[in-house]
């Protein structure tokens, strides 16, 4: 049995870097409440925000949590831009039809980095991580910490824009109401792109946060694909404060069943606690019945 | 004879005949057609025909695959009898997973997502369970190449080929039956409006179910298969998710709920992949991932230009 100390350390540990899971889970909820579409390639892209930002860092030396702003910016045009272009013409296809679209652009995604920087792991190193704060008895890793912070910051930033901006209603009116938002004149497509490019910038954030943690290689890229649906769907899909909830969960029962049972068997009760949660409540933690 | 039948019995001589000018390496490449042909098959009962997405086929190809491969390994069983007990796990495992979804009334993307975690959960439980030799995997002891030996299912690639040969064909016919059968109507009731067919007194719950149970048989037999054609099993690999997105894709590409379909669509894509291998091969380009690349974006070309896939267009093409 290991000591109270350590699980409480491992506890804390898992509740930061769950929330930048939650980040990363935080764009593909709001790209599913608006615009219905299952974003198969979410994993993809955060390796893609991952590279990114040891490329910045190894090119200019630019600290991971400061490429945030470059990085953040190319993937709304992006995530912007792969709305208008593929995904709004399949809006009302069928959902496999809309999963093979998103299913070929994660097999080119993934490739394409594959090509690009090979199968070897990348990571960035700055001076930080090797920090970390004492509270208490409790160890805090400053890295994890700052990813932790800019996962909040991020967060907060979108409620606000969904909550106060008119923009931001006009997108929830879309979620909403589809029709409803078209008869009053507001130009749907435009606003989906603008939600799938500000999902974009979601889990270019988490990516950046996230290099500071972990070392990228491509095949990290279905895994965190895979981790996203997870905690969306234990959080509530298209919710908003669901995503960071499943986010924190996830990241404490990896890190518990990491520490207990064995690093590799975590993602079993990541799968375990998906599956009860679509049994007993199919909407999810936070989630509205539909 | 319907211009329909002669078309298939042409295909079925092309098919029964190409050993006699077929190498060992195309050989080969067609078994690995079929044996897709196969399996999309099996998934479009579930999809094609009563409309429950299912991302998560690999599951029952990895279990029929262990059940099977382990009674051989451990116990010098040989498939025809595993074949039985692969085929009565995949059918629980389908009927646990399809009674606990469809009685919650979990449907569309959520259905899908939860046939992705009991795969997934499998994986990882299979790599951590002493029995299948977790991730170091299980090998079964290779063939003798030169021999036919029937009952234990080992023999040269001729015999591989035509038992996937047999198994398509025979899956081809189930399914042709089964579309003009009474669950096939009711099938494609539940599947264009589940509402509607439940109003009309069809227990949509107990037709769903069978749809999974002869779904997750079929791909039991594909598992059996792949257990003694390849003769070495991981559970990383056998129960990847891009397993379940490649049994799909045959069926996606070619026609969701055609007959042809799974069959055009394992055709087309294997050899597109194969020669995208060869072209680049050729072209001096060895980059990994240059190839899966290419097959991205023609499968993307495919997805945008030809929703309803390769087949229906051909099809009335050739008034077939």
């Amino acid at each position: 049995m290991p000591a109270l100390d350590l699980v409480a350390n491992v506890v804390v540990s898992g509740i930061l870097t769950g929330l930048v899971y939650g980040l990363m889970a935080l764009g593909l909820s709001v790209i599913f409440g608006v615009v219905r579409v299952v974003n198969f390639a979410h994993g993809e892209m955060m390796t893609i925000a991952m590279y990114a930002a040891t490329v910045l860092f190894a090119a200019l030396h630019l600290d991971p949590f400061l490429a945030v702003l470059p990085v953040a910016a190319a993937f709304f045009v992006f995530g912007y831009a792969l709305q208008s272009a593929l995904i709004n013409p399949f809006i009302t296809r069928p959902e496999h039809s809309q999963f093979m679209l998103l299913v070929a652009v994660a097999i080119i995604l993934v490739n394409a980095m594959l090509m690009i920087f090979g199968p070897d792991a990348r990571n960035v190193q700055v001076d930080y991580q090797l920090e970390s704060i004492e509270l208490g008895r409790i160890l805090v890793d400053k890295a994890r910490l700052f990813a932790a912070i800019a996962a909040i910051v991020a967060a907060a930033a979108l409620f606000a824009f969904f909550r106060y901006t008119l923009t931001g209603k006009a997108i929830r009116a879309c979620a909403d109401n589809y029709l409803g938002a078209r008869v009053v004149g507001l130009n749907v497509k435009h606003l989906y792109a603008l939600t799938f490019g500000l999902g974009a910038a979601c889990v270019a954030i988490a990516g950046c946060a996230m290099v500071v943690l972990v070392d990228v290689t491509p095949p990290l890229g279905p895994s965190y694909t895979l981790l996203a649906f997870v905690i969306v769907i234990v959080g509530g899909l298209g919710s908003m404060g669901g995503a960071l909830l499943g986010g924190v969960l996830i990241g404490v029962s990896e890190a518990l069943a990491g520490l207990f049972i064995a690093p590799s068997a975590k993602s079993m009760f990541s799968f375990g606690l998906l599956i009860l949660v679509l049994l007993l409540r199919p909407q999810g933690l936070l989630g509205r019945r539909a | 004879m319907s211009r329909r039948s002669i078309a298939l019995a042409v295909v079925g001589i092309l098919l029964v005949a190409l050993p006699l000018f077929a190498g060992n390496y195309a050989l080969s490449v067609a078994t690995l057609i079929l044996y897709f042909a196969y399996t999309g098959q099996a998934w479009n009962v579930m999809m094609g025909f009563a409309g429950q997405l299912s991302l998560g086929h690999a599951l029952y190809v990895g279990v029929g695959a262990y059940a099977a491969g382990g009674l051989f390994f451990y116990y010098g069983i040989g498939p025809w009898a595993g074949l039985w007990l692969a085929i009565a796990l995949c059918v629980a495992l389908g009927l646990a997973i399809g009674f606990l979804a469809f009685r919650f009334g979990i449907s569309g993307v959520y259905f899908a997502l939860l046939t992705i975690a009991f795969a997934e959960f499998t994986r990882i439980g299979f790599d951590h369970f002493g029995w299948t030799g977790g991730p170091g995997g299980m090998f079964l002891r290779v063939a003798q190449r030169d021999t036919w030996d029937l009952a234990n299912f080992r023999g040269p690639p001729l015999m591989y080929y035509y038992a996937m040969l047999a198994l398509t064909a025979l899956a081809f016919l189930a399914c042709s039956l089964l579309l003009r059968s009474k669950a096939g109507y009711y099938w494609q009731a539940i599947r264009e409006n589940e509402e509607a067919a439940r109003a009309l007194g069809i227990n949509a719950f107990r037709w769903k179910l069978l749809a999974v149970a002869i779904s997750a048989a079929m791909t039991a037999v594909a598992g059996v298969f792949f257990a003694f054609y390849y003769n070495n099993l991981f559970p990383e690999q056998i129960f990847n998710i891009s397993r379940s997105i490649e049994i799909i894709l045959g069926p996606v590409i070619g026609g969701v709920g055609t007959l042809f379909g799974p069959v055009l669509g394992a055709a087309v894509l294997t050899l597109l992949s194969d020669g995208i291998t060869e072209a680049l091969g050729a072209m001096g380009f060895d980059i990994p991932g240059v190839k899966q690349v290419f097959y991205g974006l023609v499968l993307l070309g495919v997805v945008m230009f030809l929703p309803h896939g390769i087949w229906p267009p051909i099809a009335r093409r050739l008034r077939l």
